[in-house]
């Protein structure tokens, strides 16, 4: 069968690299392992082993799972340019956004995965057989739409991939349907996600309409920073053509993102703080401590600041045109946007509590080495599926031509030194 | 109660209850397939289980349960859609788990509810003097974790003339209470008539019960945490860790959805003491205040004490706008006390 075959290739192709390749991924699955490690010590003594508590009752992992959220959202942004906008040079990477997005969304059902107090009954979830609370239970509606989006992006490039190996062009009125339902999908999963946090009426830290557009905004920041950064290494190590245009439409998009995300901040900011209730609590803690406590401060100042750094280098033509500081930009926002959306946003949710108890939260290092097992399996998984798509994209691979041998016209014109 | 097929007919292995010559609707098939999918595995793997221990007793290893119990209660289906015989045989795996893990004999009932009963808690805070006896009685009573400090009461110690929840003190030791100048306010699962734990469970592993208990199914919940989130009175608790309890502390009197022994990576709350009410009997907090100040009864009854109080004295409740419609109410004996 053609498909078994297709698979085979793709999997061969994965299997060839050179030294700086299987380093690479001998690293990664490395830390994957050790993460592993640590975490079968917290299946057996318990969650106990993290930092969490009562009080702080959802710490590191979730932090994690709402920002990987963001970044398997973000594919959208190459989405929708190359299929709605017809641009030529997006359409050639959109495959690689949607590899990320792949990666991204197992990394974050897998820091789901790792917060659940009894793993094994994961099968709960399942409907008819299990109990699925849909549609009351926003956390229902996240294990739905996660997973459709998953099957969503493995589908529709796995069908791109196969008719590109078979030397043809895939039949874009059977999958512009699909494309499009990807598109609102994307969006989808992260207002879900938001909704998730927004819809707990009991803590007001979150109980805003703003939380969805503001999980969206810096989804749009940390999502392209990340693509921006892997399509120049992609270009830098592979024969696999992307151009500047990409890049610069990716860092535009950034730059409005991020102006959108600080206002929205400052928006939080002043309607908290002009006149303050104890619905604010939270923020006061976050950004000042509360009751002596300030485990938060330094880090959401950081945040801010890198954030603030990364839109003025955006918004300037010449810094962010330029490589390197449009490189530093997208490290600051990052960084920023992952520390405002994850350790900002999860914990303060829970500080203080309903009952006004100020118990603080930093996670332990065996938390910290499931974390990283994980991003190091989600970096696996998107080096694996590139590698894949490079070979197939570039005409490497072909159906019926021998392991190694180009036999066929690459897909991609465009010139193998990187430009 | 219509006559029960036999087990052996091969129609219905362990179905419903259900009148023999009705026609059975479209769900009803579901539902007996989806049991006997999971009975089916259920004896799958306690046939593989048994044949997979060697002759002679089976030695505890899964979690303090044998292969066999392991096997039975990780199939086990959720309590709602369990028949008589499999909530039978989940009570005996309790039992028997409690006895291999503590050493200790214990019974796990599973007591329907009182008809025409709705439990309500009535609490006056102006008797109240922060003895902590409720927190006390209630974890003698209910089998919560000891060195994960598991309680489902926590009595806040707040100034006179406020109820800013922010300016309490949970932690409060003077060397004598009451201290001058202070109320205190016990604060406990206010069992939600509009639970927003209930909406956020994503397994449906804790509801209301048609006596106003918003209970927990503890083989269900899968340790998400979501419901712990959702609940504004912090009412909701987590074994970080295995429950460890002192044989000699146990109580063995236990019911399912109450304080029968519970595994680690769930969550647990106050239950309105099930094991106690459904029969009849006073809460373990209610019984272990000195003062008088806890008043629990059935809200259907318009003769009851709390009814009384409901209509007599000037009540509040918690967090009332956010519309959770608490059934734990605070009043005061003292006029012009501060209660808003």
């Amino acid at each position: 069968m053609s498909i078994v075959s297709f698979v085979l290739d793709g999997v061969r192709a994965m299997l060839r690299g050179g030294r700086l390749y299987w380093t690479w991924l001998g690293g990664l699955a490395l830390v994957f392992g050790v993460g592993v490690l640590a975490y079968i010590g917290q299946l057996r003594d318990g969650l106990v082993v993290t930092g969490m508590s009562d009080q702080v009752s959802w710490g590191f992992y979730i932090a994690n799972f709402a920002f990987l959220v963001g970044i398997a959202a973000a594919a959208v942004l190459l989405v929708i340019p190359a299929y709605l906008f017809h641009r030529a040079d997006v359409k050639q990477v959109v495959l690689i956004g949607e590899g990320l997005a792949v990666a991204a969304v197992l990394c974050a059902m897998m820091f789901v995965l790792a917060d659940l107090g009894s793993p094994e009954r994961a099968w709960h979830l399942l409907p008819f057989i299990g109990r699925f609370n849909w549609p009351q239970s926003l956390l229902a509606w996240d294990v739905l739409v996660l997973n459709g989006y998953l099957a969503l992006n493995l589908a529709l490039p796995f069908y791109v991939h196969y008719r590109h190996w078979q030397g043809r062009e895939p039949n874009l009125r059977a999958y512009f349907p699909v494309v499009v339902v990807a598109m609102f999908w994307a969006v989808s999963i992260h207002t879900v996600t938001a909704f998730l946090f927004s819809a707990n009426a009991g803590r007001p830290f979150w109980h805003t309409a703003l939380l969805g557009p503001r999980f969206i905004a810096s989804a749009f920041v940390s999502g392209p920073a990340l693509i921006i950064v892997v399509l120049q290494l992609i270009r830098r190590h592979t024969a696999y053509p992307v151009q500047q245009g990409v890049i610069d439409l990716l860092a535009l998009i950034m730059a409005f993102a991020l102006q959108i995300s600080l206002f929205f901040v400052g928006a939080e900011l002043f309607t908290d703080f002009y006149a303050e209730t104890s619905h604010a609590g939270s923020m006061r803690y976050l950004f000042f401590g509360l009751h002596g406590l300030h485990g938060l401060q330094a880090w959401i100042w950081t945040a801010l600041a890198l954030n603030v750094v990364a839109v003025v280098l955006l918004s300037i033509h010449r810094t962010r045109r330029a490589p390197l500081t449009l490189n530093i930009a997208c490290g600051l926002a990052f960084a920023g946007i992952w520390i405002e959306k994850g350790m900002g946003l999860v914990v303060p949710g829970f500080i203080p509590t309903p009952l006004g108890e100020v118990f603080e939260y930093s996670p332990t290092a065996r938390e910290l080495l499931v974390a990283l097992g994980i991003w190091a399996f989600g970096a696996l998984v998107f080096t694996l599926l590139a590698k894949a798509s490079i070979a197939i994209e570039t005409g490497a691979v072909r159906q019926g031509s021998a392991a190694g041998q180009p036999g066929g016209a690459p897909v991609l014109s465009g010139s193998s030194a990187p430009s | 109660m219509p006559p029960r097929p036999s087990p052996e007919t091969p129609a219905d292995a362990g179905g419903a209850p259900h009148a023999p010559d009705a026609p059975a609707s479209a769900e009803e098939l579901s539902v007996r397939a989806r049991r006997r999918f999971l009975q089916g595995i259920a004896q799958v793997g306690a046939a593989g289980a048994v044949a997979a221990t060697s002759a002679g007793a089976a030695r505890a290893a899964w979690g303090g349960q044998t292969l066999q119990d392991a096997f039975g209660s990780f199939f086990q289906d959720h309590y709602q859609r369990m028949t008589p015989d499999e909530i039978a045989a989940a009570l005996a795996r309790i039992e028997r788990k409690a006895q291999r893990q503590h050493g200790v004999a214990i019974t796990c009932a599973n007591t329907p509810p009182l008809p025409n009963t709705v439990f309500g808690y009535a609490l006056n805070i102006s008797k109240c003097k922060g003895y902590r006896d409720c927190v006390e009685g209630c974890l003698k009573e209910n089998n919560q974790g000891r060195d994960s400090q598991v309680q489902y009461i926590r009595v806040l110690e707040l100034d006179n003339g406020t109820l800013d929840l922010e300016r309490s003190n949970h932690y409060y030791d003077p060397k004598a209470v009451p201290q001058p100048g202070k109320t205190y306010l016990p604060v406990q699962c206010m069992q939600c008539d509009n639970p927003p734990c209930v909406k956020a469970c994503p397994v449906e592993a804790t509801w209301k019960e048609p006596d106003g208990i918003v209970v927990i199914d503890y083989d269900w919940c899968i340790g998400c945490r979501y419901c712990m989130t959702a609940c504004p009175y912090w009412a909701r608790h987590f074994n970080w860790t295995r429950p460890q309890i002192p044989a000699a502390e146990i109580n063995p009197n236990t019911h399912y959805l109450g304080n029968r022994p519970r595994p680690q990576g769930v969550v647990e709350k106050c239950h309105f003491c099930t094991q106690r009410t459904r029969t009849g009997r006073q809460p373990a907090c209610q019984e272990a205040c000195p003062t008088g100040a806890r008043v629990f009864g059935n809200l259907l009854d318009p003769n009851s004490e709390i009814r009384w109080i409901l209509a007599n004295k000037q009540v509040f409740r918690l967090k009332e706008d956010l519309g959770t419609e608490p059934k734990f109410w605070y009043y005061s004996d003292d006029k012009g006390s501060a209660v808003r």
